[in-house]
């Protein structure tokens, strides 16, 4: 009896389970489980949509840094190479300025010296002169004293004489 | 009132006594597959005593051979007792002698429509207009108060029971929880899910997801997510319900035979009516298999096409009808002890109460896994239905 009441349906509650189950499934179907399924979908395709959005977002923020970085690493090239051309131009001017400054003064000192052996020159030939000058006055002097006499006078002559005859032979 | 006869008889209608038979032979069959020959032998020897002979001696309900002033002091029957929790009645009991009467809704093939109240019944103590109440099943008697069982044929018995006020209240949980959430998916739309909806939302999505999407496919699986759903959510509250020992839960719904047997008709008319070609084929001409193997395999093919729902319908049954058995047997051992002795009673009762919880907590457990099974399973099936390659997949029973 036990296991007879447990196992045997009864018509009754077969009858209104399948009516009301039926109902409600298809009630549920329509106003229930149609609209919570659609809202979950739309609800996870809006929620990868913003997923893929902030991806792209991101991916556009890197890309600009990128961009950017290029751009700095252009500009800081461009620097260097001004920086650069500036520092050759004033080596440049300075190296010229230099050289200028060098063959003016080696032009000034050449000048200089040569000024300077000009006037050596000019005052060893004055020298010169003052001691021809001085070395005829003493000689005529000496002559004057030596050979006042002429015996004196024939006596070099003659050692002159001998001396040339030496010389000669 | 009417002392009325005790006398064989299982219930009101013949078709629903044959299926019962057959239910009672299957269950025989699978139970002498499981525990052996000696179980089975020994069941086999109960068979024709549970069906017919014996059945009168304890068919009787014990207060319908006495008189009403003995029901105090009537011995305690944790058989009965069980059994009439985990039943169905006419008339919802509430507490000590007080019921709730249900409608008796009646149609007798001779007599036409009948409705009245379960409280004319008097728990089967009265007759009523030809009809009693006898073992919870209404049945025609003549005026002596006699079964008259050629009437009680006539008679197909749509009463609301219990159950159906159970079933009732369930469906009407259902519509009030998934219109109302249904509500705040349309007026929210693409917000983050709010009170009700955080509750039942996880659940959907695991149905959607692991169950559905992974048993029939990505696309193929929309079509069937309400039934999936509904089935899954009516198992589910149901079997909670069912763990509630008072008013409005305490109804066995999902181990009652008869709400299983629809639910896996129902999986049944869908695989059935969805079953593509090469289902079919499987079924009647297993592809690569020789015709002399055919033979055998098809009938065998055929015979799991009904079997796949048959054990989906005992699966549910059993589960939730063992969890209640086995609680409720937990908790009759007070009572067994009690009335021998007061103290044992209470000695009893805290390991008895113990194991009760115990249960009753795996019950919650069990609650939620029978009904992800039966879902899984149908849509398991549902899948195989529909699958397209030829790939041969076990069936899974």
């Amino acid at each position: 009896m036990l296991l007879a009441s447990l196992v045997e349906p009864s018509f009754g509650l077969i009858f209104w389970m399948t009516l009301s189950f039926l109902a409600v499934l298809f009630i549920l179907a329509k106003f229930a489980w149609k609209p919570i399924l659609n809202g979950l979908k739309e609800r996870e395709a809006s929620i990868a949509d913003s997923l893929n959005e902030a991806k792209k977002a991101r991916e556009e923020i890197a890309a600009m840094n990128a961009r950017n970085e290029d751009l700095m690493r252009e500009a800081r090239e461009e620097r260097e190479v001004l920086l650069k051309e500036a520092r050759d131009i004033r080596d440049r001017e300075i190296a010229t300025a230099k050289e200028r400054a060098k063959a003016e003064g080696d032009a000034m000192l050449a000048r200089a010296r040569e000024d300077i052996r000009n006037e050596k020159n000019a005052a060893i030939a004055e020298m010169k002169n003052e001691v021809a000058q001085l070395s005829i006055l003493v000689a005529e002097r000496i002559l004057k004293e030596k050979l006042g006499d002429p015996a004196a006078q024939k006596a070099l002559v003659d050692k002159v004489m001998a001396e040339a005859d030496q010389r000669k032979s | 009132m009417k002392c009325l006869p005790s006398r064989p008889q299982t219930g009101g209608n013949p078709l629903m006594r044959s299926f019962g038979n057959i239910l009672r032979t299957a269950s025989l069959l699978i139970g002498s597959l499981a525990f052996g020959t000696l179980v089975a032998q020994h069941e086999g020897h109960d068979l024709p005593a549970s069906g017919t002979v014996q059945h009168g001696v304890d068919a009787v309900p014990a207060h319908a051979n006495e008189a009403p002033d003995h029901r105090a002091s009537e011995k305690f029957n944790p058989g009965k007792m069980i059994m009439d929790h985990i039943g169905d009645e006419h008339g919802w009991h509430l507490w000590g002698h007080t019921s709730l009467p249900l409608p008796v809704i009646l149609f007798d093939t001779e007599r036409g429509l009948k409705v009245f109240s379960s409280s004319r019944f008097d728990h089967g103590h009265a007759t009523y207009d030809g009809y009693a109440l006898i073992d919870h099943t209404v049945v025609a008697v003549d005026p002596q108060g006699h079964e008259d069982e050629t009437a009680s044929a006539n008679i197909w018995d749509i009463s609301i029971t219990k159950n159906v006020v159970s079933l009732f209240v369930s469906l009407g949980v259902l519509l009030i929880v998934f219109i109302s959430v249904a509500k705040a998916y349309t007026r929210r739309a693409g917000q983050a899910p709010t009170g009700l909806q955080n509750l039942v939302e996880p659940i959907i999505l695991f149905v959607r997801d692991d169950v559905a999407k992974s048993a029939i496919g990505e696309h193929k699986c929309m079509k069937f997510m309400p039934y999936l759903l509904t089935a899954f959510f009516f198992i589910f509250l149901n079997n909670l319900m069912g763990l509630v020992p008072f008013f409005p839960g305490g109804a066995n719904l999902t181990g009652n035979i008869a709400i299983t047997l629809v639910l896996a008709l129902i999986t049944f008319v869908i695989v059935t009516v969805n079953g593509n070609k090469n289902y079919w084929g499987h079924i009647l001409a297993m592809p690569g298999v020789p015709a002399w193997v055919l033979v055998i395999l098809t009938p065998v093919e055929i015979l799991g096409m009904f079997l796949k729902p048959f054990v989906l319908m005992i699966r549910l049954f059993a589960n939730i009808t063992a969890g209640h058995i086995i609680a409720l047997s937990f908790f009759s051992l007070i009572f067994v002890f009690g009335e021998t002795n007061a103290g044992a009673g209470y000695g009893v009762a805290i390991g008895s109460l113990a194991f009760t919880i115990f249960m009753t907590v795996l019950e919650l457990l069990v609650a939620f896994i029978q009904a992800y099974v039966f879902t899984f399973l149908s849509a398991m099936y549902i899948g195989a239905a529909l699958e397209e390659h030829h790939e041969h997949k076990e069936s899974i029973i």
